[in-house]
């Protein structure tokens, strides 16, 4: 078993904590894994992506330059790296801030509504956690209570009292694809 | 064993302190401001003290006292704070006395960028500083690596009296990875040094200085020197062989490259290409003998860095013209894809590697 995702969006939406979240949860449940983080002069409203790798073998490089799956919070991310996504590969995307049709036939499209989902709970800011919680809720390689498991030792103590909130965005997102793709 | 999930620099950060660094002082560069990040937050907790100096020239000259008052001491930069440092290493080479500096490369020279690079080679393994001198110079590939060898630095600084340099890049440094973390040196079980300025009670007072005005007395102390890189070589020289024992062809890289150039082997022998990596770990002293092992089976070398070529230079003298060795390098703070090293690997398989970027020679 080997996954690469390639998590993107803008500064503030929480993509690299989304991406750590992960890393850490695979870790824990015994896999492999690596966790890259694009940086550079970037701040809040800019872009950021991270590069997550998760595998049963020793991993060679933590790049992917043909991910498995894209998870895409919004339109320039989607852009940069649709077309590098696998044949057969899954993308998962926020259709509240992409409103364009996406062409990509040979891929498994996901359209999550992060934005209202996250309102719908009291909350906009756990986007990140909503679409991670679709995600993790089809790909079932890590269970979701793993997930919610390793919350409290990503979120630093200052916001440890956000866990809740977080884990309920997780089963906001397993729900909605759930309900959509039994 | 516990694994933690960490960035290469706070592994480095973490590693430092259970090696017993109580001391460190740098000055904020990125990629690598997670390790005074960390030592800032930490240190303080044991008794230790971070010190964020006025420049890179001052941080590496307090590394300077504190290796000579006995203490296990750190600095870490980037490339062009790592430049501003080597007349303080060169002293401190000079002077035998033990520390550690962390150099996380990015994209040079000048100011040049941010962005993931191996273009220090040179500076790191050829002296960087003035005068005849060598640090020993250790290459992480992994977290895990960056950590053990930062906690073995310490040992190898004190064992020899000598400068390390981790040397890694932007990948290495912001990359997180699980780490099984090793537990902490007793400090007092360290060694005594007795050679160090800490206060002549009872004693005859100790003198560290680089200042050799009577030649004779310098020629002695360079040749002083050099019995001890010698003793390097024999000792500390290493490796890991990647799927070697029947390649016909290698791939040479270190550190990240090394990690990718790992997939495009990988890759080739999908396609019945027998190809294997020899990734340097030490990169001074350079792991001649091994590479050297190796030419019995292999027709044909393949050095992928992410520079234009520096780390080949040292190949081809472990090599003496005995075998070709091509090339691939990006640089600039451009990583090397898996396909283009394949496609480099299929070229030197093909014997072709006089075009584009892989040069036979």
């Amino acid at each position: 078993m080997r996954e690469e995702i390639i998590m993107a969006g803008f500064g503030g939406q929480g993509i690299m904590l989304m991406g750590k979240l992960l890393a850490f949860a695979g870790m824990k449940e015994g896999y492999e894994v690596s966790w890259l983080p694009s940086y550079g002069p970037e701040m809040r409203g800019g872009t950021a992506n991270c590069t997550v790798i998760i595998s049963t073998e020793k991993i060679a490089s933590p790049l992917s330059y043909r991910p498995d799956t894209l998870i895409a919070m919004n339109y320039p991310s989607l852009h940069k790296f649709l077309s590098r996504v696998k044949k057969n590969g899954s993308i998962y995307y926020n259709s509240s801030l992409i409103q364009n049709k996406v062409d990509a036939e040979d891929k498994n499209l996901n359209e999550i509504p992060v934005n209202e989902l996250a309102a719908d709970i009291g909350n906009d800011k756990v986007g990140n956690m909503v679409i991670l919680g679709s995600y993790l809720a089809k790909r079932r390689f890590i269970s979701l209570d793993a997930v919610k498991e390793s919350l409290k030792e990503i979120i630093s103590e200052k916001w440890q009292d956000l866990i809740e909130l977080n884990k309920r965005a997780l089963e906001k997102g397993a729900e909605y694809i759930n309900k959509i793709r039994p | 064993m516990e694994k933690r999930l960490m960035k290469g620099n706070e592994a480095i950060a973490e590693a430092a302190i259970r090696a017993g660094c109580r001391y460190f002082f740098g000055y904020p560069i990125t990629p690598q401001n997670e390790i005074p990040e960390y030592m800032a937050l930490h240190l303080p907790q044991y008794g230790g003290v971070f010190l964020q100096a006025e420049s890179e020239v001052s941080a590496i000259n307090m590394v300077y006292g504190a290796a000579g008052a006995g203490a296990r001491v750190m600095t870490s930069s980037s490339s062009p704070g790592i430049s501003l440092k080597m007349e303080g290493i060169s002293y401190i080479a000079a002077a035998e006395l033990p520390c550690v500096i962390v150099n996380m490369m990015r994209g040079g020279p000048g100011l040049g960028g941010i962005q993931p690079s191996q273009a220090d080679y040179f500076q790191a393994v050829k002296g960087g500083g003035h005068g005849d001198y060598h640090m020993t110079v250790l290459a992480p590939a992994s977290v895990q690596e960056a950590f053990d060898l930062t906690m073995e630095a310490f040992e190898i600084a004190d064992y020899y009296r000598n400068p390390v340099m981790i040397l890694g890049d932007g990948v290495i440094g912001q990359m997180m990875e699980g780490v099984v973390l090793r537990e902490p040196v007793k400090l007092e079980e360290l060694k005594e040094k007795e050679w160090a300025t800490d206060g002549a009670v009872n004693r005859e007072p100790n003198i560290i200085n680089s200042l050799f005005l009577d030649a004779v007395k310098l020629e002695e102390h360079n040749l002083k020197l050099k019995a001890k890189y010698d003793l390097m070589r024999e000792r500390e020289a290493r490796a890991e062989l990647y799927k070697m024992d029947d390649a016909e062809y290698a791939v040479v890289a270190y550190g990240t490259s090394a990690r990718i150039s790992r997939s495009a082997v990988d890759e080739a022998r999908k396609k019945g290409i027998r190809v294997g990596l020899i990734r340097p770990v030490s990169l001074f002293p350079f792991p001649e003998k091994i590479i050297r092992s190796t030419i019995a089976k292999t027709r044909t070398y393949l050095v992928v860095e992410m520079s234009l070529g520096q780390m080949i230079e040292d190949l081809k003298l472990a090599l003496n013209g005995k075998r070709p060795v091509c090339f691939y390098g990006r640089t600039g703070g451009i990583l090397p894809l898996v396909d283009e090293i394949l496609e480099s690997i299929e070229l030197m398989r093909r014997g072709e590697g006089i075009e584009a970027d892989c040069c036979l020679s």
